[in-house]
C-alpha cells in the first residue's frame, strides 16, 4: 500500500545489505533476541496450555469445596488488565530472584485466567459419561484426564496454543520490565531498544521488524481457522 | 504499597494517603485525559467500522471473503512494537514520509505529526485501528452467523428493505457482541501503553503520549517512585471497573441475565 503513492523510499532501507548488517552487527545480538523469543514462546505456550487445560477441566468436572470461589477468582483476574499488576509482579520477581531470567518472563504468564476460563467453558460441554465409564473400568483420575478428556479437548487446545504462542511472541511490556540485560531480551523488547528519541536506526529496524513478523504470518497462513476459532470460541457466546 | 513511601522494596515506611495527594499534578491529569480520549476515539472508530465491514463480508454477493478476512486479520498478528515502528516511520516529520507525501499531493506543507497532541492522537488511533479492525470484524462475523436466516426471510416477505433489515434485525441481534467489543475496547484503551511507547519511548513532547500505564511505568521504573506508581495503578483499576460497569448497565447486560 505504501508503494502505491509516489513516495520516495530511501534506497538504503530497501536494500538487502541491511538484512546482512542486522544479522551480523553487535555480535549477532539480533539472533540472540530471536532465539530468546522462540525459546520463551515455546516453553510458555506448552506450560500455559497444559496447566490451564488442567485447571479448566478440574473446574468443569469436579465438584469440590470452594469450586465456585476459585472460578470467581479466575473471573476477577480476567477483569484486571495485566498492566496494573506490573509493580506487584516486579516486586515478586525481585523477591523470587528471577529478575532478568527466562523464568521471570515466563512465570507470570504460566497460567492465564483467560485460558482457564476458555477450557472450563469447553470442558463443561463434554459428555460426562466417558468419565463414569472409565471409572467403572477402574481408571485413575489422572489417566482419565490425560488419555480420555485431554484428547477430547483437542480443538480448544489447538486454538489456545496458537493464541498463547502469538501473545507470547508479541508480548512487550512485562518482558521489557523484567529484563535488564540486552542478552536476555526478547525480540520486541530488543527492537524497541533500537528506537531512541534522538534519531532512529531505521535501516536496521525495518528488516528487524519484517523478520519478526514472518514466523507468526507463516503459522497464520497454515492454521487460519485455529486463529479465528481461538478469537471467537471464548469471546462471543451471545 | 500505595500507602507507603518506598526507597526500593526494602526501605518502606507508611505514609497514608500522601501518594494519592501527590497524584494531583499536571502529568496525572494529562495521562487520564489522554487515556480517556484515546479510549473514546478507538471505540468511536472500532465499533461502527468493523460492524459495517462484517455485514459487507457476510453478504452472499461479496467475492473473496476469506481473502479480505485474512487481509484485515493479519495486522493483529504483528507485535505492537513492530507495527508502531512502521507507523512511526509513516508519520515521521520529513517531507518524504508516507503521511507527508500524501499531504504534499494536495499541496499542504509537511507536518510534524508526532510532535502535536491532536495529530499524535490521530497516529495512535490509526495504529490501533489498523491492528484491531480485523479482530473486531471476526467477532462481528461470528455474531452475524448466529442470526437465523428465517428472520431475514420473514422480513423480506413483509417487504423490508436492506436498511430496515440492518436496523431492525442485524443491529439488535448483534447487541451481545457489540457489548463485548466495547468492553474489551475500554480495557484496551485505558491500559494502552506499548503503542505510545513505540512512538515516543518513555518521554513525549509535553506529555502528548502519556497514558496512565505509561505514567505507572515512568514513575515506578524510570524514577523509582514505587509508591506513586502504585497509587496510579489503584486509581486506574477503579476507573476501568467504573467505566465497564457503567457501560454494561447502559447496554442492559445485567437485565438480560435475569
Amino acid at each position: 500500500m505504501r508503494h502505491g503513492i509516489n513516495f520516495k523510499l530511501d534506497a538504503g532501507i530497501m536494500s538487502f545489505r541491511n538484512y546482512l548488517l542486522l544479522l551480523t552487527e553487535n555480535n549477532a545480538l539480533y539472533f540472540r533476541w530471536y532465539f530468546n523469543s522462540v525459546a520463551i514462546a515455546l516453553i510458555q505456550t506448552v506450560v500455559s496450555v497444559v496447566l490451564s487445560a488442567g485447571v479448566g477441566y478440574a473446574l468443569a468436572v469436579y465438584n469440590f469445596k470452594g469450586r465456585n470461589l476459585v472460578f470467581f477468582l479466575v473471573l476477577i483476574v480476567m477483569m484486571v488488565p495485566v498492566e496494573i499488576l506490573l509493580l506487584p509482579l516486579y516486586k515478586i520477581a525481585i523477591g523470587l530472584n528471577i529478575y532478568n531470567t527466562y523464568a521471570g518472563i515466563i512465570l507470570p504468564y504460566a497460567v492465564s485466567a483467560y485460558a482457564v476460563f476458555f477450557f472450563r467453558q469447553y470442558a463443561t460441554g463434554l459428555p460426562k459419561e466417558f468419565i463414569d465409564a472409565a471409572r467403572i473400568d477402574s481408571c485413575g483420575e489422572f489417566r482419565i484426564f490425560v488419555q480420555i478428556m485431554f484428547p477430547l479437548m483437542k480443538p480448544a487446545v489447538g486454538a489456545m496454543t496458537i493464541l498463547q504462542a502469538m501473545g507470547s511472541w508479541n508480548a512487550f511490556v512485562w518482558p521489557m520490565i523484567v529484563t535488564g540485560d540486552r542478552l536476555k531480551m526478547t525480540l520486541p523488547v530488543g527492537l524497541s531498544t533500537m528506537i531512541t528519541p534522538y534519531g532512529n536506526n531505521y535501516d536496521m529496524l525495518m528488516p528487524g521488524a519484517v523478520l519478526a513478523v514472518i514466523p507468526i504470518a507463516i503459522i497464520f497462513i497454515m492454521k487460519q481457522s485455529a486463529f479465528i476459532d481461538g478469537m471467537t470460541i471464548g469471546g462471543v457466546k451471545g | 504499597m500505595s500507602f507507603q513511601k518506598l526507597n526500593g522494596f526494602n526501605d518502606v515506611s507508611f505514609i497514608g494517603l500522601k501518594n494519592y495527594k501527590r497524584l494531583f499534578n499536571v502529568h496525572y491529569y494529562k495521562a487520564i485525559w489522554n487515556s480517556l480520549r484515546y479510549t473514546f476515539w478507538t471505540i468511536f472508530v472500532l465499533v461502527p467500522l468493523p460492524l459495517l465491514l462484517a455485514v459487507l463480508l457476510n453478504n452472499k454477493l461479496t467475492i473473496g471473503k476469506t481473502f479480505f478476512r485474512s487481509v484485515f486479520f493479519l495486522p493483529a498478528l504483528t507485535s505492537v512494537i513492530v507495527a508502531g515502528m512502521f507507523f512511526r516511520y509513516a508519520f515521521g516529520s520529513q517531507d518524504a514520509t508516507f503521511m507527508n507525501a500524501i499531504l504534499g499531493k494536495f499541496g499542504i506543507p509537511a507536518r510534524k505529526w508526532l510532535m502535536e497532541a491532536n495529530t499524535g492522537m490521530l497516529a495512535l488511533v490509526v495504529l490501533c485501528t489498523w491492528r484491531w479492525l480485523g479482530v473486531n470484524i471476526v467477532y462481528f462475523l461470528s455474531g452475524l452467523q448466529n442470526i437465523s436466516p428465517e428472520l431475514y426471510e420473514s422480513a423480506e416477505i413483509d417487504g423490508a428493505n436492506a436498511v430496515q433489515k440492518l436496523f431492525y434485525i442485524t443491529l439488535p441481534s448483534l447487541r451481545p457482541v457489540t457489548t463485548y467489543v466495547i468492553t474489551i475496547s475500554v480495557y484496551g484503551g485505558l491500559s494502552m501503553f506499548a503503542e505510545s511507547f513505540s512512538f515516543w519511548t518513555a518521554r513525549s513532547p509535553e506529555d502528548i503520549g502519556l497514558t496512565l500505564v505509561g505514567y505507572i511505568y515512568s514513575a515506578g521504573f524510570t524514577n523509582n517512585d514505587l509508591g506513586l506508581a502504585s497509587a496510579i495503578g489503584v486509581t486506574l483499576i477503579i476507573l476501568i471497573m467504573a467505566i465497564t460497569a457503567a457501560q454494561l448497565f447502559m447496554t442492559g447486560f445485567f437485565k438480560k441475565e435475569q
